[in-house]
């Protein structure tokens, strides 16, 4: 059925007056960043510095998440709905694992950097198998069905995933501890937390770590083979499932890795968080460019920005209406995304 | 009488056929049997069962946009709250307090006929411009826009008072209506008759002919050169367009018909429930009506209806019955314990219940989409086609 | 030859760039009304993109398609068919979970004037429409000799039912051109007699075909002009006879310009 418009040749798609709605797309920024900048003005600078940072961490953070989306999208073409719900899932299992290798508040310092670090990678290791098996069982035996099966079993998918952590730790926000040096410092007029630099370094270490990966190791090749024409890579002796369970596994583990760092950076956790945060993210992907892995991490920066700019000088009950009208702007005025792409067509 | 036989010969193996007649005697019989089962205290049952039409209605509109004409549509939820707000706006004291300073009654009939232009038009304003955008960008652009339109409610409070949403709409009149033993009253002629809530007969009734209505409608649609339009343009937009079907207008009418439907849905369930609020739209229930499609049988107007009753008595009045039960059933069995909360973390058999929901929700959509992935009434078409294979020279189409 | 008639389609410098690549270039041709044209040339020599070029699926680059007196360079597909051109595809593009009846009717949707109202409450005006609709579509199944399969969804038909399918829906648009992207490939030498024995009673109808065809037989047999194109460029024109003969076209075939 969609399989159908995604014959078309491309000149259909592709429509006469790109010119025109990219020179429109332009105007709507341009103005949105003139308004921006008066905003700005009438604020103190060490202001402005303060949302800056909390933009970037938040930006990072919807990074990692879109960066599984975007991935997801490239390889299957499908909107992983549950993936917001994994990144839930990594607040949530980290939060039952401090206790057992004995972290807890109130104590932060040196001596939690390695027990911290392991429980990360537990978290990681343990979002990545939920996702894996959620693609075996959910998806893969629906991967010729129609487009829409799979869609609605992902939307299941995040159903369950939420009802698991709501039957298990109840409907309330859960408190996370506070692990990170609360120390601020000044540079000129930017007053920093220690806090912020090192979510914003976690969350970088890792955006650039897997966009590193991808590009140079043998798997994430077949990865890109796979995203490009899952037959062709199939002929050239790539093993197709298990490309796509990897590719689960590491959208996963990055969005584990964002739950923890959520929790550390906002201190709290409550099962539907994914909902939103994923369309968020999501958006991030659309806005980078779907199926774009730097894009997704661009995407995410810029949306984090936006937010929090959005939030601080504007009204934060317009943000939400903003950013889903960035995601409708972006599919109208340049649906490739900023980084301009193109999706390959299957 | 031969002729009936005849009819009832030909069309005893038509799944739809025998859909639409267990459905309509099922709606004849709803209120008298929930009446009597409660002793003449089913009143709320036949409430839940007018809200459940509401959803029918909803279903049914969106067929036509994801079903016929094969546009994902994930936002559906904003038309059903441009409708539910523009009865709320147009028939309430709720403009006096709005720039405007003017309260506006208009009619229920004519507000409902307003609705269903205004969500048509807001289906065909977004839709003019993303229609050519392929599939899933589309899915997604509809999705922002679900998210867009009760945000936009919620914010615009001068209008709609915000959170706490528009409340005491004016109730639909008619000049006269015929109560009866269904109503649990004597049989009678009501002069200038108002659908008040404590007779949920009346609001039952009325979407029960909402519903026939609309079915009429859209299957006159379906088999008319509009409905063969989009289904090939689901088909194949390009051969489409190489046979004269001008694809882009094609979409657009789907687009802005089955928001219609979501308008007229959205005024009649305001117009019940006496408030619009602007959490009934959230992308849950976007979800909950895609579900109900798919799940029904993407394509078959039946199917999508089956879909809907079943969804919406499970979400509706199977779960939210469960704790309940639950507890009774604890009780009876001797297990009192189960119902208390204990500090170990175990909420008590009713909260457990009820926390389940989600996981229940869940389990149903991806059951049912592995086990039956072309849903439980298909169209007849698809369903046989799954039967006999691919090239099957014998497979006949008999509608 | 009708060569004193004005032509059905003239092609005048018609260019096609995607990119760097030029897929047509400079082309040049008219196709006389009520005969059959042939368009032949090798792979990737860019007949589908001329057609798509005819048929407003792609627009031009350059140049000027001019279809019965009116310059129809870069229309919308949908109006060129409501103009009165008609296609098939090379690959078979056929609605295939609708029935072969339904694939026709279509076809006749052009021409059918119900309106969105007409279609809601099935006014008299859209019954009495829609019988005659099926009425014609039936007697197009008949004319390609599939009427036993109306009923059938498409994509259970045999291939060349399907092809012929096809044929039947672009003549319920009511062409003056039928535009044909190899009708005969991967028929068996029966199923290609009978395909030829078809695009006779089609010019009987009054209708000018216009086909892309691999097979020489066929084109020979049944053409009455023929343009070569080789690279995007035309390297002949004539009738059969003529440019079986000519020098750069066999080469062409033989691969030496190459």
């Amino acid at each position: 059925m969609i399989g159908a418009l995604a014959r078309m040749p491309s000149t259909l798609r592709t429509f006469g007056g790109s010119q025109v709605s990219n020179l429109v797309g332009l105007l709507i920024v341009a103005g949105a960043l003139a308004l921006t900048l008066q905003h700005v003005l009438q604020h103190s600078a060490s202001f402005f510095f303060q949302i800056l940072i909390i933009g970037i961490a938040d930006g990072t953070i919807y990074g990692l998440i879109a960066l599984g989306y975007t991935m997801v999208y490239g390889i299957i073409e499908l909107i992983n709905f549950a993936h917001g719900d994994v990144f839930t899932l990594g607040g949530y299992f980290s939060l039952a694992l401090f206790p057992i290798f004995g972290i807890a508040e109130g104590k932060a310092g040196f001596g939690y950097v390695i027990p911290l670090l392991v429980v990360a990678a537990i978290t990681m290791l343990l979002c990545g198998v939920v996702n894996v098996a959620i693609e075996r069982v959910a998806y893969r035996p629906l991967r010729h069905a129609p487009r829409l099966a799979p869609l609605i079993t992902a939307i299941g998918m995040s159903s369950i995933l939420e009802g698991a952590m709501y039957l298990w730790r109840g409907p309330n926000s859960l408190h996370y501890p506070d692990l990170l040096p609360l120390t601020r410092f000044n540079i000129g007029p930017v007053n920093i937390g220690v806090k912020d630099l090192i979510v914003i370094t976690f969350a970088l270490v890792l955006v650039v770590v897997f966009t590193l990966f991808i590009n140079l190791s043998k798997l994430g090749k077949a990865m890109r083979a796979t995203a490009q024409d899952r037959d062709a890579a199939q002929l050239m002796g790539i093993d197709i499932n298990r490309t796509i369970s990897a590719t689960f596994f590491i959208g996963a583990a990055l969005a584990g890795a964002g739950g923890i760092t959520w929790g550390l950076y906002i201190s709290s956790v409550d099962p539907f968080l994914g909902f939103i945060t994923g369309l968020i993210a999501f958006t991030a992907a659309v806005f980078g460019g779907i199926g774009n892995i730097p894009g997704a991490a661009l995407g995410g920066l810029l949306i984090g920005l936006i937010r929090a700019f959005s939030d601080s000088y504007f009204d934060s009950s317009w943000t939400e209406v903003l950013i889903f009208g960035i995601l409708i702007a972006t599919l109208v005025f340049r649906p490739t995304g900023l980084l301009g792409m193109r999706v390959p067509e299957k | 009488m031969k002729r009936l036989r005849v009819f009832v010969r030909e069309n005893s193996r038509n799944p739809n056929a025998i859909a639409y007649t267990v459905m309509a005697i099922g709606a004849l019989a709803l209120p008298g049997i929930v009446q009597f089962a409660n002793g003449g205290n089913g009143d709320f049952l036949v409430s839940l069962a007018a809200d459940g039409g509401v959803y029918v209605l909803l279903a049914i509109g969106l067929n036509v946009v994801v079903g016929f004409a094969g546009l994902l549509d994930l936002g559906y939820a904003a038309f059903f709250a441009i409708g539910s707000y523009t009865y709320g706006m147009l028939a309430s004291a709720q403009l006096i307090s709005s720039p405007i300073h003017h309260a506006v009654h208009i009619p229920f009939w004519i507000a409902l006929l307003i609705g269903m232009f205004v969500a048509a038009g807001a289906g065909a304003l977004l839709g003019a411009p993303t229609l050519r955008l392929r599939g899933d960008y589309l899915a997604i652009v509809t999705l922002g826009f679900g998210e867009i339109v009760p945000r936009f409610f919620r914010n615009m409070k001068d209008w709609t008072s915000g959170v706490n949403g528009i409340s005491a709409l004016d109730v639909p009149t008619l000049p006269f209506w015929i109560t009866g033993p269904w109503a649990s009253t004597q049989l009678a002629i009501e002069h200038n008759f108002r659908f008040v809530s404590f007779n949920p007969t009346a609001w039952y009734v009325l979407v029960v002919i909402l519903i026939v209505i609309s079915v009429i409608g859209v299957n006159n649609l379906y088999s008319s050169r509009l409905g063969r339009a989009w289904m090939a343009v689901r088909e194949d937009e390009t051969a489409a367009a190489a046979m004269g079907v001008n694809t882009v207008n094609t979409k657009l009418l789907a687009f802005a018909i089955g928001a219609s439907f979501s308008g007229f849905a959205g005024a009649f369930y305001g117009a019940k429930l006496s408030l619009v609020s602007p959490d009934s739209f959230s992308f849950i229930v976007s979800i909950t009506i895609l579900s109900m499609v798919v799940l029904g049988g993407m394509g078959n107007i039946p199917g999508a209806m089956i879909g809907a009753l079943l969804l919406y008595s499970v979400l509706y009045y199977f779960l939210p019955g469960a704790p309940a039960q639950a507890t009774a059933l604890a009780h009876n069995l001797g297990m009192d314990w189960l119902n208390q909360s204990s500090p170990d973390g175990w909420p008590g058999i009713a909260e457990f219940i009820h926390r389940l929901q989600f996981i229940i929700f869940g389990l149903i959509l991806v059951g049912i989409m592995l086990l039956r992935p072309q849903g439980l009434l298909p169209s007849r078409l698809r369903a046989q086609e799954l039967k006999r294979g691919v090239h099957d020279e014998s497979a006949v189409v008999t509608t | 030859m009708s060569t004193d008639q004005k032509p059905i389609l003239s092609l005048q410098g018609v260019i096609k760039r995607f990119g760097g690549l030029t897929a047509v270039d400079q082309v040049s041709f008219d196709v006389p009304k009520g005969e059959v044209f042939a368009l032949i040339g090798p792979n990737g020599a860019g007949k589908t993109t001329l057609f798509n070029c005819i048929t407003g699926m792609h627009v031009p680059t350059a140049g000027r398609v001019v279809f019965e007196g009116r310059d129809i360079a870069g229309t919308k597909p949908y109006r060129t068919a409501q103009l009165g051109i008609a296609r098939t595809f090379q690959n078979i593009r056929l609605f295939e979970y609708m029935s072969a009846l339904d694939n026709v009717k279509v076809g006749e949707h052009v021409r059918m004037k119900a309106k969105l109202w007409d279609a809601i409450f099935r006014t008299p005006f859209a019954r009495r429409e829609e019988r005659e609709v099926s009425e014609r579509a039936m007697e197009h199944l008949r004319f390609v000799g599939i009427e036993r399969h109306a009923d059938n969804y498409a994509r259970n038909l045999a291939y060349g039912q399907q092809r012929r399918l096809e044929i039947a829906r672009a003549l319920a648009t009511e062409p003056h051109l039928l535009l044909l992207d190899e009708p005969a490939a991967g028929f068996t030498p029966q199923e290609k007699v009978e395909l030829m024995r078809l695009v006779d009673k089609i010019i009987s109808r009054g209708i000018t075909v216009f086909l892309i065809e691999h097979d020489m037989r066929v084109v020979m047999e049944v053409s009455q002009r023929i343009v070569v194109l080789d690279h995007g460029e035309k390297i002949a024109e004539g009738p059969p006879a003529e440019v079986r003969k000519d020098q750069r076209v066999i080469d062409a075939y033989l691969g030496k310009s190459a």
